[in-house]
C-alpha cells in the first residue's frame, strides 16, 4: 500500500511549514524512520523521517514551496502502484495529469478574487480540490460558515499515514478552546485578525525601504497581539534584587562549571530561583482556561533567546529536576540550538512560565508580553552596580531590577508580589 | 402542442413558410419528388408544385449560386445541401458572395438565403456523411450559423432563417432527426437567431454544447447529478454566430468551471473560440481550466463501428470529463 508523508504542524501556532530540502530523489529507495525531507517553519528546522519503507514514488511539494500542515507532500511505496493515488480518466498524457496532480499551493483567478473582496486567510480554508486545491466552492462554504462540503469520500490527503508524525495535525493536536458561539454570531470564524493600527498607504516618493514579513516576524506579531490586546489583561509589579550572592557564587564556581563544558551564566540562576519561587507559588505556573484556572505540577521554563530575525522561547522541561548545573547546561544548550535554528518542534511548546532576562542587552527594567497560555512572564534587568542603603549606611552592590507581568484574571497583586518577594530572597541568599 | 421527432418540424416550418410567403421556394438534390433523402421536404412537392420545390443537377455550387441570385431578385431560397460533408464546393459561393454582399454593396444588396445541410457522424456515415463544418463558416462575418437541438428550436429557429434578410447556414444533426422528440406547437412561432438557450440549469460547472452535443450533455449532466451529487448547467448555443456572449459568461461566472463539448475535431473548432472569450472575459471567475471535449484531429470519421466510437463523443466521455474537471 502507498504511503503518505503529510507536512506535521511543528509546534503550536505553527500552519504550515517550507520544503527546505528533499533527502531523496524521486525513484530512490528509503527505509522508515530514514530522513526523506528537511522542513523548516518560523520557529524550527527539522527532518521529516520516511514513514515506510519503499520507494519514493513521487514528490508532491517542490523545495522551497511553503504548504499548510496536513497537506501531502509526498508518496512511499512500490513502483507499480504508483498511479493508485487517484481515479484517472483516460487522458492524453500520463506527464500532464501527473503535474496536475501535483498542488503547487496556486489559486485559481476566482478563488483569489473571493480572497480578497472578503479579505480571508487562505491558509484558515481547507481545500477539497485535487491535491488540496482551495476551489470556489471551498471559499463559499468557508463564506457559509460550513466547514466543507459533505464529501462522499475521504481525500488522500486527509488519510493519515503511520505515526503521530504523519497524521493530519487536526488529529493530534488540541483544538483551541473554542470562544462561545453566542460572543460573535454572524462573523466568519477565521478573518484576519484584527489589524492594530489603520495602515495607511506609505505616500509614493517616501525614502525608505519595505521589508517583507518573514513567517516568524508575523507569528510574534500576531502573539503578541492576541496576548496583549485580544487575551491577557497586563499588570507588571517591579522588585529590586541584590545580586552579591549570586555574582559571588557565579565567580567561585564558573571555572569548574566550564571544565564540565558549561557556560555558568545568569539566566541559569534565574531560572532555578523561578522554580523554588514558583514551587511556593503554585498559582503563578498556570493558566487560564475558559471555566477553570490550571495549575501545572511541574515547571516548564521559557527562556527568551534573541536571534538577528526575531525571538523563540525555548523550552527547559522539567527545570524542577535540574540542580544549577543541569539547568546552565540546558541553557547554553538550547540558546545555541536556537541559533542555529536546530530545535525540535517539542523544545519550543510547553511552557509553564517564561523569561525573559532582556538586561543581556542593557536594558534597566522592562514589561515583557506573557507567553499565552501561561500566567505570567519574569523580565530580569542588567546587573549593574548601584547605590543602595543598607542598614542606613550608603554601599555599592549588584543591583537588579526583576518585573513579574502577570494576567490579572489568574493572579492579584498580592499573590505575584509573594512571588517576587521569594525570588528576590533566593537570589540574595544564594549559597 | 404535438409530439414530433426533428425532422417532422422541420418539414412543418419549410411548410409553414411556403405557406406564408409565395417568394420562399426550395432547391436542392433530391428535394421534389424524392421528399429528400432524409423526407424533409415530403409532401412539399405535391403541395407546391415543381415551381417552389426544385430538383437541382448534382452541384452544390450551383444550388447556392442559384439561391444567391434569386435572392437578389427578392426571393427567399432555402437550399438543401444533402450532407454538410458536400458544402466545400459551395464554399466560395457562400464566403465570398453571399457573406460579403451586403457589405461591399453598401448595403444596396442584401442576401435573404438559407442553406439547410444535415451534419455530424455517429450514424455509420464514415468520411463523407458525417462532417461537421460549423466552424469554417462561424469564422465568416455576414453570415449566420444556427444549429438547433430540440425539435421546437428546429421549427422556431428555420423560420427566423427563412425571415432573415442575410444568409444564414442552418446545420441540422442528422442523428438527432429521429431520435429527438419534442413537443411542437402547431401554430406560427419563431426562435430568434442569436439567444442561447439553458438546457439545464446548475451552479458546479458549465457545459456548453450545440445539436447532438446539446443532448449528451445533458445525459451526461443527470448522470452526474445522480451518482456524484454535481449540479451541472448545460448551456445549448444553438446560435453560434453570432454568440450570446452573454449566456455564456453569466454561466460561468456562476459555475467558475467550463467545458466545451463539440464532436468536430479539437483543433481550431468552435469550441476554441468560447474557451478563448472565456478565458478573456471571465478569468477572474474561473476556478479551473477552460477544458474542451472533441473529436480527435484525424482526417475523418472512420466507418468501422468500434472506430466511430473511438471518434464520436457520447455521454460516457462527458461524465468522465466534467468528473476530471469538476475535482480540479
Amino acid at each position: 500500500m502507498t504511503s503518505k508523508v503529510i507536512m506535521p504542524q511543528l509546534g503550536e501556532s505553527v500552519v504550515e511549514g517550507t520544503v527546505s530540502r528533499w533527502l531523496k530523489n524521486k525513484g530512490d529507495r528509503i527505509q522508515q524512520y530514514e530522513p526523506l525531507v528537511e522542513v523548516s517553519t518560523d520557529k524550527v528546522d527539522t527532518e521529516i523521517p520516511s514513514p515506510a519503507s519503499g520507494v519514493l514514488l513521487d514528490i508532491l511539494v517542490a523545495e522551497g514551496e511553503t504548504v499548510r500542515a496536513g497537506a501531502l507532500l509526498a508518496l512511499i511505496g512500490e513502483p507499480e502502484e504508483a498511479g493508485s493515488t487517484g481515479s484517472r480518466s483516460s487522458g492524453n498524457g500520463k506527464d500532464h495529469d501527473e503535474m496536475r496532480a501535483a498542488y503547487t499551493g496556486h489559486v485559481t483567478p476566482v478563488v483569489a478574487r473571493m480572497v480578497a473582496e472578503h479579505d480571508l486567510d487562505l491558509s484558515a480554508i481547507r481545500g477539497t480540490g485535487r491535491g488540496g486545491r482551495i476551489t470556489k466552492k471551498d471559499v463559499e462554504a468557508y463564506l457559509a460558515g460550513a466547514e466543507s462540503r459533505p464529501e462522499t469520500e475521504v481525500p488522500a490527503w486527509e488519510q493519515p499515514g503511520e505515526g503521530d508524525l504523519f497524521k493530519p495535525t487536526e488529529e493530534y493536536l488540541p483544538k483551541p478552546a473554542e470562544k462561545p458561539a453566542a460572543a460573535r454570531p454572524t462573523e466568519p470564524a477565521a478573518r484576519k485578525p484584527e489589524r492594530v493600527h489603520p495602515v495607511e498607504p506609505v505616500p509614493e516618493g517616501t525614502p525608505g525601504e519595505r521589508v517583507q514579513l518573514t513567517a516568524m516576524r508575523r507569528s510574534i506579531a500576531e502573539h503578541m497581539v492576541r496576548s496583549k490586546l485580544q487575551t491577557a489583561p497586563h499588570v507588571t509589579t517591579v522588585f529590586e534584587a541584590d545580586m552579591s550572592a549570586v555574582m559571588k557564587h557565579r565567580e567561585a564556581h564558573r571555572a569548574e562549571f566550564a571544565s564540565k563544558g558549561v557556560n555558568l551564566t545568569l539566566t541559569a540562576y534565574f531560572v532555578a530561583a523561578s522554580v523554588t519561587a514558583l514551587q511556593a507559588h503554585p498559582a503563578i505556573n498556570a493558566e487560564w482556561r475558559d471555566d477553570s484556572i490550571f495549575r501545572h505540577n511541574v515547571q516548564h521554563i521559557g527562556v527568551a533567546v534573541a536571534l538577528d530575525e526575531g525571538l523563540i522561547v525555548p523550552v527547559i522541561r522539567n527545570a524542577q529536576d535540574l540542580n544549577l548545573l543541569g539547568i546552565a547546561r540546558a541553557v547554553n544548550d538550547l540558546a545555541a540550538r536556537a541559533r542555529s535554528q536546530q530545535l525540535k518542534p517539542d523544545e519550543i511548546r510547553g511552557g509553564t512560565f517564561t523569561i525573559s532576562n532582556h538586561g543581556v542587552s542593557g536594558s534597566l527594567f522592562a514589561t515583557p508580553i506573557i507567553h499565552q497560555p501561561q500566567a505570567a512572564i519574569l523580565g530580569a534587568g542588567i546587573v549593574e552596580k548601584r547605590v543602595t542603603v543598607i542598614d542606613d549606611a550608603i554601599a555599592i552592590r549588584p543591583m537588579c531590577y526583576l518585573s513579574l507581568t502577570f494576567d490579572h484574571r489568574i493572579v492579584d497583586g498580592a499573590e505575584a508580589d509573594g512571588f517576587m518577594m521569594t525570588l528576590k530572597r533566593a537570589l540574595e541568599g544564594w549559597r | 402542442m404535438t409530439d414530433m421527432t426533428m425532422i417532422d418540424a422541420i418539414r412543418m416550418a419549410l411548410d409553414e413558410e411556403l405557406a406564408r410567403d409565395e417568394r420562399v421556394f426550395i432547391t436542392g438534390e433530391d428535394v421534389g419528388q424524392r421528399g429528400g433523402v432524409f423526407r424533409a421536404t415530403q409532401g412539399l412537392y405535391e403541395k407546391y408544385g415543381r415551381q417552389r420545390i426544385v430538383d437541382s443537377p448534382l452541384a452544390e455550387l450551383s444550388i447556392v449560386a442559384v439561391g444567391i441570385g434569386a435572392a437578389l431578385t427578392d426571393l427567399r431560397p432555402v437550399c438543401e445541401i444533402q450532407f454538410a460533408d458536400f458544402i466545400h464546393p459551395a464554399f466560395n459561393q457562400i464566403v465570398n458572395e453571399a457573406a460579403k454582399m451586403y457589405y461591399r454593396s453598401n448595403g444596396a444588396w442584401s442576401v435573404p438565403l438559407t442553406i439547410r445541410a444535415p451534419y455530424g457522424g455517429g450514424i455509420s456515415g464514415a468520411l463523407y456523411h458525417s462532417q461537421s463544418v460549423e466552424a469554417f463558416f462561424a469564422h465568416v462575418p455576414g453570415l449566420k450559423v444556427v444549429i438547433p437541438a430540440t425539435p421546437y428550436d428546429a421549427k422556431g429557429l428555420l423560420k427566423s432563417a427563412v425571415r432573415d434578410p442575410n444568409p444564414v447556414l442552418f446545420f441540422e444533426p442528422k442523428k438527432g432527426y429521429r431520435s429527438i422528440r419534442g413537443d411542437v406547437p402547431e401554430d406560427d412561432y419563431t426562435v430568434p437567431i442569436g439567444p442561447a438557450r439553458v438546457a439545464r440549469e446548475g451552479r458546479d460547472l458549465s457545459l456548453f454544447a450545440y445539436g447532438m452535443m446539446a443532448h449528451y450533455a445533458v445525459q451526461a449532466a443527470e448522470q452526474v447529478a445522480a451518482e456524484d451529487g454535481l449540479d451541472v448547467e448545460v448551456i445549448d448555443l444553438r446560435t453560434l454566430l453570432p454568440l450570446d456572449k452573454d449566456a455564456v459568461l453569466r454561466s460561468i461566472k456562476k459555475t467558475g468551471k467550463a467545458l466545451i463539448v463539440y464532436e468536430d475535431n479539437l483543433t481550431m473548432g468552435f469550441g476554441a473560440e468560447v474557451s478563448a472569450i472565456i478565458a478573456d472575459e471571465a478569468f477572474e471567475y474561473l476556478d479551473g481550466p477552460v477544458r474542451r471535449l472533441a473529436g480527435p484531429d484525424i482526417p475523418a470519421m472512420p466507418y468501422s463501428h468500434p472506430m466511430q466510437e473511438f471518434f464520436m463523443l457520447n455521454p460516457d466521455k462527458i461524465v468522465a470529463a466534467v468528473r476530471e474537471l469538476a475535482a480540479y
